[in-house]
């Protein structure tokens, strides 16, 4: 429809191709492919605490935990289990729809400081699960030789390029997901359930249910993470679930803005980078880090794209706010009626 | 019956350590509202700058841990001024961020001063009690006692001196505290110095026991977050009581089932409390 | 048939008795008001109505259904809207996304509509759209539908809360203090407001302090006094009620003064 005109679809659409031209530019470096491609897996990740944190305004610190069932689930059921990568991710799919949503059935009774200190609580006991569990994960050892996702004969996943674009592929779809809830009625829902719990609930919006779905979908976003993420880096170990994981979305997500469509996707590349750019000092990036997350909350809590998209918001507010008052002095006493609402509808279109 | 005794004994100084982590974390969450993930770096680093005191300074042991209180603070007064204060009026998850924030920056700091590996700090309290039959060393005596008297100077603290005071008047009601002239900024500062001194002191007389590292704080942070929803979030003797309930289960979990379940008790614990009271089980009815 | 039936309702927190043994019938296309002194316990009549809180004696009966121990969620579905006492709004958008909030009760489309764009879900964003602009225009705030919730005045703000609560189809619409905040003079347009909801088939349950304005528009009036019934009847037989007079106008007066 009128998507095109959108400067955040614009802006968005400008980023995914950038992404998509990586391989062009960097096609034969095999690390830095790599290390793209892992991003973007935690991108898919961060997708899915968009739509707990930013959009439903609760904080969960299981999402690590989440990544490493779907890292897990792959990983263990391709090696030991020789199971095939699809049939292995479908698995960490199911596997991560039913923790989110069982955890759910009890983070959707509490709120605030308590569904976060509840999601810690089960994203260690996940880890915990994984790092001493060792007659099933291996504990520390990890897991060796993840099979590649077949490719039917057609496609061979092994190369770094074709896998680039499979999570690339993937991606797309989670941000196209993104975007169609963002603008609907169950998008609108979550932000109702973050502005305000009882004034969601006295409008008539089942709180506990929306928080419920919305912690399972992004369960399972985190599943999705991790699965490639086993897939594209071949080893896992324990740090694949581990709470710096979390952390490490969190930075993420904080950095491209909370609640926007393009946010996760701009913060993961360029907390990416960062962290590659600090590689040598490992451990102590996040002395540099630690600060950074600190100041931006303080004082750039929107993110990067929060702040694009405000700036371009309140530019386009300022114009229909103008023109509703001028149509509304121009036909001050019309009475109204249903082709008149869709009259200024399409007014506020064309603008 | 003679293990029981011992890991009783264990269970009490175990509940000792929590007990001082818990109550300033929970001192936190009633003052400024504010769930204070950065609490077990805090401890983390309380061990360390003991460490420091003690070790490579040569203080003796008790003054080390006095020195290494004051100043975790002074730490704790600069991290309130400059981290949660500036987010006084943000949503909720912005506070829990920055302390995650300061929680990788405490951490990265304590792993670029000393390291990544473990390092053992020698007590100069050695020897042990027989008790019932049950041998107890006397670090662990220790450990209950100071405990117990820092509990009670505790108490009289707030119950008796103004400081204290204003910090329980902010707790039960914040608007009213204002309105009689108690300068919140103030007591937020004071109540997040003191939760780092209490959480000092008890890392101080753990570490002989543990081993030290940059990430020693990490599963005490949950596990104290238990003992406080546990009790009730805000709650001073939910909080004690919760430490010492927690403390005991896990060491009889240990010693009789397994270590891993002793491990993970404290969450399993905190899971069904919050499946059966979504706010906690001491906590206070919260009219809408 | 009456639309809202309220027997015996009671709701004590920690001993004390907020509410105690209320009656109260609100009759379909009638504006019922429920007043009395601070603290009489008007709120915890309308949290209890509405589902916030779950009454420790008594019933609520809706359209002949039992929605005593309903949440508010599935109340407001029932068909019961409810504006509160000091405004409640999305601050940070504009005043059409709050209303179209209201919408989501009635909305049918799931996610799965919405990523794959169906003809459902495009039919109901119309109707919603519609729906939420009609709402806006009939409370008279059409023109600020673009401006941010936070930066309207006040009275814009309260009739933009009767028009979420509005869009959410109502049958019955519970105002908590709906005039408090706005300037005597825009009362009586605000007045006006209320009177003509029920034209629009939306029976009216206001709780309100400005007596004058009760008295113009209430139908039938409920006297709380300490979470109990004190008298009921029509504006002019609480009027001319001497305990009524005793326990309430006159302590009023002073405050309207």
């Amino acid at each position: 429809m009128n998507g095109l005109k959108n400067p955040r679809v614009i802006g968005t659409l400008v980023v995914l191709l950038l992404l998509a031209l990586t391989p062009v530019v960097f096609g034969n470096e095999n690390y830095i492919m790599r290390v793209v491609t892992v991003g973007l897996c935690s991108a898919i990740a961060v997708y899915g605490m968009n739509i707990i944190l930013g959009f439903t305004g609760q904080l969960s610190l299981a999402q690590g935990g989440f990544f490493g069932i779907g890292a897990y689930a792959v990983g263990l059921l391709t090696t030991d289990y020789d199971w095939s990568f699809w049939s292995a991710f479908a698995a960490a799919v199911v596997g991560t729809a039913v923790i989110g949503y069982l955890s759910g059935l009890i983070a959707l009774r509490t709120k605030d400081e308590y569904f976060a200190i509840f999601t810690m609580a089960i994203g260690f006991i996940i880890y915990l699960t994984i790092s001493r569990w060792e007659s099933v994960t291996h504990a520390h050892s990890g897991v060796n030789n993840v099979k590649f996702p077949e490719g039917g004969g057609i496609l061979d996943f092994s190369t770094p390029t074709a896998m680039f674009y499979l999570v690339f592929v993937v991606l797309l779809v989670t941000v196209y997901i993104t975007f169609a809830i963002r603008r609907s009625s169950v998008g609108r829902t979550l932000l109702t359930i973050r502005t305000s719990e009882d004034l969601a609930d006295a409008i008539g919006v089942s709180v506990g249910m929306s928080k419920q779905l919305a912690f399972a979908a992004s369960a399972v976003l985190g599943g999705v993470g991790g699965a490639f993420y086993a897939t594209v880096v071949g080893f896992i170990g324990p740090d694949a679930a581990s709470v710096d994981k979390t952390f490490e979305f969190l930075m993420f997500i904080l950095v491209g803005g909370m609640g926007t469509v393009a946010g996760p996707l701009v913060g993961s590349m360029i907390v990416t980078y960062l962290f590659e750019f600090f590689q040598d000092f490992q451990a102590y990036r996040f002395i540099v880090l630690g600060p950074i997350i600190i100041a931006l909350v303080i004082f750039a809590p929107r993110g990067i794209v929060g702040y694009l998209g405000g700036f371009v918001d309140k530019r386009n507010r300022k114009k229909r706010v103008e023109a509703a008052r001028s149509e509304a002095n121009s036909k001050s006493s019309a009475p109204h009626d249903t082709t008149d609402a869709s009259a200024s509808t399409h007014a506020e279109r064309t603008k | 019956m003679t293990l029981f005794i011992q890991q009783l004994f264990n269970g009490f100084a175990l509940g000792g350590v929590y007990c001082l982590a818990a109550i300033g974390l929970t001192l936190v969450f009633g003052v400024l509202r504010i769930p204070n993930l950065a609490h077990g770096s805090l401890y983390m680093l309380g061990a360390y700058v003991t460490y420091f005191f003690l070790t490579t300074v040569g203080v003796p042991y008790v003054a080390a841990i006095g020195i290494a209180a004051l100043v975790l603070f002074c730490l704790g007064i600069l991290l309130e001024r400059l981290v949660f204060r500036p987010l006084q009026n943000s949503p909720h998850t912005h506070h829990m961020i920055a302390a995650i924030g300061a929680m990788f920056f405490f951490q990265a700091v304590a792993q670029a001063i000393w390291g990544a590996d473990f390092r053992r700090m020698e007590t100069p309290i050695s020897g042990s009690l027989h008790i019932l039959g049950a041998e107890i060393s006397a670090q662990r005596i220790v450990i209950i006692v100071t405990a117990v008297v820092v509990l009670a100077l505790l108490t009289w603290f707030i119950k008796r001196s103004i400081h204290g005071q204003t910090i329980e008047a902010t707790e039960q009601d914040r608007t009213g505290a204002a309105l009689v002239g108690i300068n919140p900024s103030m007591v937020a500062m004071l109540t997040l110095g003191l939760s780092a001194l209490l959480v000092t002191i008890a890392a101080g007389l753990v570490a002989p026991i543990n081993l030290l590292s940059p990430t020693m704080g990490d599963s005490l942070n949950l596990k104290v977050f238990a003992i406080i929803i546990l009790g009730g979030l805000g709650s001073l003797p939910g909080a004690i009581v919760g430490s010492f309930v927690l403390a005991i289960a896990e060491t009889m979990t240990s010693t009789y089932i397994s270590s891993a379940v002793g491990e993970v008790i404290a969450f399993v614990v905190l899971v069904a409390v919050l499946a059966i009271k979504p706010t906690g089980l001491f906590s206070k009815a919260v009219q809408r | 048939m009456m639309l809202l039936e309220i027997h015996g309702l009671g709701k004590r927190f920690g001993g004390l008795d907020a509410v105690k043994d209320v009656d109260l019938d609100v009759e379909a296309g009638q504006i019922t008001a429920v007043i009395g002194p601070n603290g009489a316990g008007k709120s915890t009549l309308f949290n209890l109505v509405h589902g916030f809180y779950r009454p420790t004696s008594g019933t609520v009966t809706f359209n002949g259904r039992n929605i005593t121990q309903s949440s508010p969620h599935s109340t407001v579905a029932d068909g019961i809207a409810r504006t509160f006492q000091t405004t409640h709004l999305f601050d940070d958008t504009t005043l059409l996304e709050n209303v179209l909030a209201g919408r989501i009760v009635r909305s049918k489309s799931n996610v799965f509509d919405a990523i794959f764009h169906t003809p459902r879900h495009r039919r109901e964003t119309k109707i919603n759209h519609d729906t939420a602009l009609e709402a806006l225009e009939f409370c008279g705030v059409s023109e600020y539908r673009n401006d941010l919730a936070s930066n309207v005045p006040q009275e814009v703000q309260k009739r933009t809360a009767v028009a979420m609560a509005l869009a959410t189809e109502p049958e019955l619409i519970l105002l908590d203090e709906p005039a408090g905040g706005i300037p005597e003079e825009e009362t009586t347009d605000f007045g006006n407001l209320i009177r003509s909801l029920p034209k629009r088939g939306v029976s009216v349950l206001l709780v309100e302090h400005k007596m004058s304005m009760i008295m113009d528009l209430a139908d039938k009036i409920l006297v709380l006094d300490h979470g109990q019934k004190l008298a009921i009847g029509t504006p002019e037989e609480i009027q001319s009620n001497p305990d009524v007079i005793r326990a309430y106008l006159g302590s009023a007066k002073d405050e309207e003064n």
